[in-house]
């Protein structure tokens, strides 16, 4: 099962490596990662979004919390939390699809944010479905080149 | 009080109160050698950097305190990895000092530059690249601190060159306390009072003591449980000298070689108290029929290593120390009750496995039997010296014939198994204990990989003693060979062994030749008595196999005996 982990680390020289270290090492998995800086001062955020049995995941969630510059870890999968992931996404854009193209953009409430004139440049923000929705609409026009973030994500407030 | 960084070195490990380091020299660590003879620290050269951490280690193994190493950037940081990995995977505390290259230098491939936080990062439990004088300070009490406490292991600091020369005002913090490193040494009361109650309905318990028992000092309470409610124990290789050897609840070590009375308890126990152990693969072969019939009871600090690799009944997350405390607490809180009634059957039965299937081995004809080698050493020390351990064949027999009376007599290495520990480790608690017999039980094979730390023996008066049970073979190997690989016995056999006693002469050392079993206890007490190292190279059964076996991935019931 998918798990959305979010990792508060001390924000010095080789932390990414000691957590990317720590997942090849073990043989888990990161389909995602993504680090900031918070609002402290030396103090990061990373969001890991990883899969595997229950047993497996609690190995990660403890081997997290045993490295040395990690201070905090929530999984946030047992509790109600706001994902989101920002992507941008080049596509063809002849004159013959770019109508098309922008009514699409209208429908998911995105953004334009580069034209050409034969590409557009789109910024989508969401979760993971609505993300994979836009891709699959759109890859008929051809999309050219694609970044994605990774998920980030934070708990509600209200948990019901 | 303005120092250089060498000086700040130096001054904080005296603070820490430590009083011998292993190291080797080099250009990137001039300055801190400079400081060396300017403060209250001994310094041991040795002849090969991973001598230095196995010694080190086994500084730290016989006395429960740090074991401090001091290399040179480069090749010399290079040359500790193998005795990193080998003290991280048994959890020992230990903080190498490697030298590096200026920090203006760094990330340009300069002379003897090597990222060694980088390759360290996975084998130690925590490591730092002192970038600035400033924190210098804070990071060696860091390092000593997080190698010393929870789950202990090693830690690497590395100190740029140019961090080393300059000077800045010293002063060393009192204590420490990191936000992200808070072990949690006390146990959950609720776990413990539910585990007093699983034990008080037991009808068959077993404890099953680990390294954690000897690194937590809790030998003492685990083995005062044991008797006052009458529970057999068993522990991994680790684990021995935790619970006294001669006594009769003491079932001998568990696992791929462990006794027929340990593996048949484990195997019918129904409550299994596992305390600072970790399940590791040879100590539970395959895990989907270990302990069969028990609910787990496991004690551990370290959190990783609950529910690994087996799943449990009720978990601890505590210091071994202070769990067994509040345990005997509550079995008391339980009133009266005659355990020693209780587990009456329970007791003969698992004698009955030990009296049935003791380890044993086939009288010797031609050759001496490296078995009788450790039972006549058992008998000649009475138990009390220090034994190291090299690793393969040596290893298993020093862990079934010599009987371990107290904690820190057996130094060996459990997790790594790295070939070459025994000796260097031995000149490590001969450093600690200059009154102490120390003796490592060596493989013709082994003894070479660390045999240049003679020189180091030689050169502080350090009387260890090697046995080495020369086979001619790296035994262990050719052991598996003969019983899974049709006796194809490829790169196994050592025909062109050095002469040990001339080798021994060569470093001004004393060397034995042993051939007949009747001469294995006359030799032994000489060179025991001698106060110059000494190796004594004994022929033993060039094709004996450690037994009992269970095949790697078999249950452990499969066992194959002698
Ligand atoms: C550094 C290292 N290399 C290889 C091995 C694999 N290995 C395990 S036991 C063994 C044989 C050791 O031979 P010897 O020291 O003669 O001991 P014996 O088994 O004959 O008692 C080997 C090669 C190891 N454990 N460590
Ligand atoms: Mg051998």
């Amino acid at each position: 099962m998918r798990h959305v982990l979010s990792v508060l680390v001390e924000n010095e020289p080789g932390v990414l490596s000691r957590v990317a270290g720590l997942f090849s090492g073990r043989g888990f998995n990161i389909d995602s990662l993504n680090v900031g800086p918070t609002l402290e001062q030396g103090v990061s955020l990373m969001t890991i979004t990883t899969h595997g049995e229950e047993q497996i995941i609690e190995q990660i969630v403890k081997q997290l919390r045993k490295v040395v510059s990690i201070i905090k870890v929530v999984d946030l999968t047992d509790l109600k939390s706001v994902e989101r992931e920002m992507v941008l996404l080049k596509v063809n854009a002849d004159d013959a699809k770019r109508a098309e193209i922008l009514r699409v953009v209208d429908i998911f409430r995105c953004k334009v944010v580069d034209v050409s004139t034969d590409e557009i440049t789109l910024e989508v923000t969401g979760d993971q479905g609505k993300i994979q929705a836009i891709v699959n609409l759109l890859q008929r026009f051809g999309i050219k080149e694609f970044a994605r973030t990774g998920t980030v994500a934070l708990r509600r407030s209200m948990q019901l | 009080m303005e120092l250089t960084g060498a000086q700040i070195l130096l001054e904080s490990l005296t603070r820490e109160g430590v009083k011998h380091i292993f190291g080797f020299p080099g250009g990137a660590v001039i300055d801190i050698y400079n400081e060396i003879p300017n403060y209250p620290v001994q310094h041991f050269l040795v002849r090969h950097e991973q001598g230095a951490v196995h010694a080190a280690d086994g500084y730290a193994r016989s006395t429960g305190k740090v074991g401090v190493c001091l290399v040179t950037s480069g090749p010399g940081a290079t040359n500790t990895v193998t005795g990193i990995a080998t003290a991280y995977m048994d959890s020992i505390p230990v903080v190498i000092f490697t030298g590096q290259v200026p920090t203006p230098l760094i990330g340009n491939d300069a002379f003897q530059e090597v990222d060694i936080v980088g390759i360290t990062r996975p084998c130690t439990k925590h490591n730092y690249l002192v970038k600035d004088i400033k924190t210098l300070a804070r990071t060696i009490k860091e390092a000593f601190y997080i190698a010393s406490t929870g789950r202990p292991g090693p830690v690497l600091v590395d100190l740029p060159k140019d961090v080393m020369q300059t000077r800045t005002t010293y002063s060393y913090p009192e204590s420490i306390s990191l936000r992200s490193y808070n072990p949690n040494y006390i146990p959950n009361r609720k776990q413990v009072k539910k585990a007093a109650r699983m034990i008080s309905k037991a009808e068959r318990p077993l404890i099953y003591a680990g390294g954690g028992v000897i690194s937590s000092q809790a030998s003492e309470i685990m083995s005062r449980l044991a008797r006052r409610y009458s529970i057999p124990v068993t522990a991994t290789l680790m684990g021995l000298g935790s619970f006294p050897g001669n006594d009769p609840l003491w079932l001998g070590m568990l696992g791929m070689h462990g006794t027929y009375a340990a593996n048949m308890a484990v195997n019918n126990s129904d409550v299994l108290i596992s305390v600072g152990a970790r399940f590791d693969d040879r100590v539970t072969g395959k895990v989907n029929t270990f302990a069969p019939r028990a609910k787990i009871i496991h004690v551990d600090i370290d959190p990783t290593s609950i529910r690994k690799n087996v799943s449990v009944h009720i978990p601890i997350v505590s210091d071994c120390l202070n769990a067994l405390q509040a345990m005997e607490e509550e079995l008391d809180a339980l009133g009266d009750v005659d355990w020693q009634a209780k587990h009456d059957s329970w007791i003969k039965t698992t004698s009955g496995w030990s009296s049935e299937h003791p380890l044993r081995y086939d009288e010797g004809k031609e050759f001496i039997k490296p078995q009788y080698v450790l039972e006549k050493i058992y008998e000649i020390t009475k138990g009390e010296a220090i034994i190291s351990t090299e690793v393969g064949q040596n290893q298993m027999w020093a862990a079934q014939f010599y009987r371990y009376h107290s904690p820190r007599t057996l130094l060996t290495s459990g997790g790594l198994g790295t070939m070459g520990y025994g000796f260097p480790a031995a000149i490590g608690a001969q450093v600690a204990h200059p009154d102490k017999l120390v003796i490592d039980i060596a493989g013709d094979g082994s003894i070479q990989m660390n045999i240049q730390e003679m020189a180091t023996a030689m050169s502080y008066k350090l009387p260890v003693k090697i046995v080495i049970l020369n086979n001619g073979y790296l035994g262990m190997v050719r052991q598996w060979q003969e019983l899974f690989y049709n006796k194809n016995y490829c790169s196994t056999c050592l025909h062109l062994n050095p002469d040990f006693v001339k080798l021994a002469q060569a470093f001004g050392a004393e060397g034995y030749l042993v051939e007949k079993t009747e001469d294995v206890v006359p030799v032994l007490k000489k060179a025991f008595s001698s106060p110059l190292p000494c190796i004594i190279d004994i022929r033993v059964e060039p094709e004996e196999n450690v037994y009992p076996m269970v095949p790697a991935g078999a249950s452990l019931t499969e066992m194959l005996l002698v």
